[in-house]
């Protein structure tokens, strides 16, 4: 087992509001790791603090090798220049509870437009292995369609291949259900469980349980800006220790 | 069988008519009252014009004058090149304004507070006049000139309205920019675009299709204000057709030679604007792209 991704030590505050409070995380390649938690209790502001789009205000992530948003000199953290720090968010890819798929642009063009402008594909080469993904997602037929046509679940497909376009190594979903009207949850999870299966590292904040039950390898319980359950999903879900998790997953299980 | 109640409440449901009754709409009288009434009340207008103290040979005379045509040149000229430097202020400004630099805020914030809030027309005679504040133009190694020869009454034009163009238009732009869903900047930063990538092909894209309405306006408005330019000696079509009625006296018919021509201007810009607000809005529409009359039309002719 090799370990992807380790958060040390994350803290993040929103005013006099701290949403985390020192989180450590591991993550190995090939783990499909689940974030449970209320609403407010900091996970999805965990997992935007990993890929940097939210500057932690202590503690760091540490990706694939790499400290992200910072280079280690001298015993000190120095900000990085915004390029290399793009180039390590890229290897992270990022599919957002709300799509974010370029309004202006066809289900091709969003999926395309990472390969051509951030790794310099030539358009051919970009178009090809787009269609290979979206084939994937099973959403070839609407490569010319524009997102504005698409129903959420379509989006999210598209959403997620077009994350996958750029070859991240850990994928991060930040509650990619969420949004979605009930009957067009399964078609987005079902493409969710395909990637598990292929081997892909993720981290998945959801309130899906029963995706977690089934997929995730290990399962963490967040509330109020800690973790406070960790483990295999079939423990953590059936028998968690902490009362206030309990309390928790009594509330979304019935 | 003259019964005219809608009050059925005696009827037994089983006793209602089918479904297949004649329907009688409403008529609506008032429409046609009011619809004639306009009519006439043109009609009279265009009989109060025809037959009013205009000689219309006069006008048709001059509507294709050597001197007006090449005039509305000018006219056309000072329009696209002040609505080119407003469009480039505009966006350089307006990216400024929403800068993370303080300094850089401030210089776009001084810059709209200046020429929005001067009027244009005080702008052209100063810009006309620059050369009582600078009699020099000397950029060491580029350029050393008087500043007469310098702006010339198109240069001030150009200058003087552009330059004040480009103060409303940088509020639209920060604005739009504004707009765009942050959303949007989150996908293409993760994606690892630089900022200036995102800022070229994510967010200005998604800005043009909310400002276009009043970029339309703007060229518009730019067409009409750019006959003050009369005012400092350019010699466009509105100071052309004065030049011509000091000598000839058919004010009222010069004067409407230029309103035909401004009308037909300000025409086809707006079509201009209609076909590229649809090129800009194409991906916000939910049915799929809808063929225009035209190709309609054309492809019943080859059919």
């Amino acid at each position: 087992m090799t370990l992807a991704v380790r958060t040390v030590g994350i803290r993040k505050s929103f005013g006099a509001h701290e949403v985390l409070k020192g989180i450590n995380l591991d993550v190995n390649y090939g783990e499909v790791l689940c974030i449970l938690g209320p609403s407010g209790s900091g996970k999805s502001t965990l997992l935007r603090c990993i890929n940097h789009l939210e500057v932690p205000d202590g503690g760091y992530a540490w990706v694939d090798g790499q400290i992200i948003g910072y280079a280690l000199k001298c015993g000190a953290l120095h900000e990085l220049p915004v390029k290399r720090l793009r180039t390590q968010q890229s290897q992270l890819g990022m599919v957002f509870q709300h799509f974010n798929l370029f309004a202006h642009r066809t289900v091709l063009g969003n999926v395309i437009e990472g390969p051509m402008v951030v790794r310099g594909l030539s358009r051919e080469e970009a178009t090809a292995r787009a269609m290979d993904l979206l084939d994937m997602v099973g959403m070839a037929e609407k490569a010319e369609a524009y997102p504005a046509q698409l129903s959420g679940g379509q989006k999210q497909r598209v959403a997620i291949a077009r994350a996958l376009a750029m070859e991240p190594r850990v994928m991060l979903f930040d509650e990619p259900t969420s949004a979605l009207d009930p009957e067009l949850v399964g078609e987005v999870l079902e493409v969710m469980k395909r990637l598990a299966a292929a081997g892909t590292t993720m981290i998945v904040v959801t309130h899906e349980i029963g995706f977690a039950r089934e997929v995730a390898d290990r399962v963490v319980v967040m509330i109020d800006g800690d973790i406070r359950e960790a483990g295999p999903a079939s423990e953590v879900l059936s028998a968690p220790a902490d009362p206030r998790v309990r309390a928790f997953l009594g509330r979304v299980l019935s | 069988m003259a019964v005219v109640s809608s009050d059925l409440t005696g009827t037994s449901p089983d006793a209602l008519p089918g479904a297949d009754l004649p329907v009688h709409r409403l008529r609506h009288p008032g429409r046609w009252l009011a619809g004639a009434a306009v009519v006439v009340v043109l009609a009279l207008l265009v009989q109060a014009f025809a037959a009013g103290n205009i000689r219309w040979p006069i006008v048709g005379e001059f509507l294709t004058a050597p001197v007006i045509v090449k005039g509305f040149g000018w006219t056309l000229l000072i329009t696209f090149c002040a609505l080119a430097l407003g469009i480039f202020l505009g966006f350089g400004f307006g990216m400024m304004r929403l800068s993370a630099n303080p300094v850089l805020r401030f210089a776009a914030w001084l810059y709209v507070w200046i020429f929005r809030g001067t009027p244009v027309l005080l702008q052209l005679l100063i810009w006309f006049n620059i050369a009582l504040i600078f009699p020099r133009l000397y950029i060491p190694g580029l350029i050393d000139a008087r500043m007469v020869d310098v702006v010339t009454p198109f240069v001030a034009a150009v200058l003087g309205l552009g330059v004040n163009e480009g103060s409303y238009l940088s509020e639209v732009v920060r604005g739009g920019i504004g707009a765009v869903d942050r959303g949007q900047v989150e996908a293409a930063n993760t994606l690892g675009m630089t900022p200036g990538q995102a800022m070229r092909r994510i967010i200005l894209p998604q800005t043009m299709r909310l400002v276009l309405p009043t970029l339309g306006n703007s060229a518009v408005g730019m067409l009409k204000f750019s006959s003050l330019a009369a005012t400092i000696a350019m010699t466009e079509m509105l100071n052309a057709a004065q030049r011509i009625y000091f000598i000839n006296g058919a004010v009222i018919e010069l004067l409407f030679v230029c309103a035909i021509w401004y009308l037909a201007g300000t025409t086809v810009l707006s079509i201009g604007q209609h076909y590229l607000e649809r090129h800009f809005g194409r991906s916000s529409s939910i049915a799929p792209p809808r063929r225009n009359w035209l190709r309609r039309a054309t492809a019943g002719v080859q059919a």
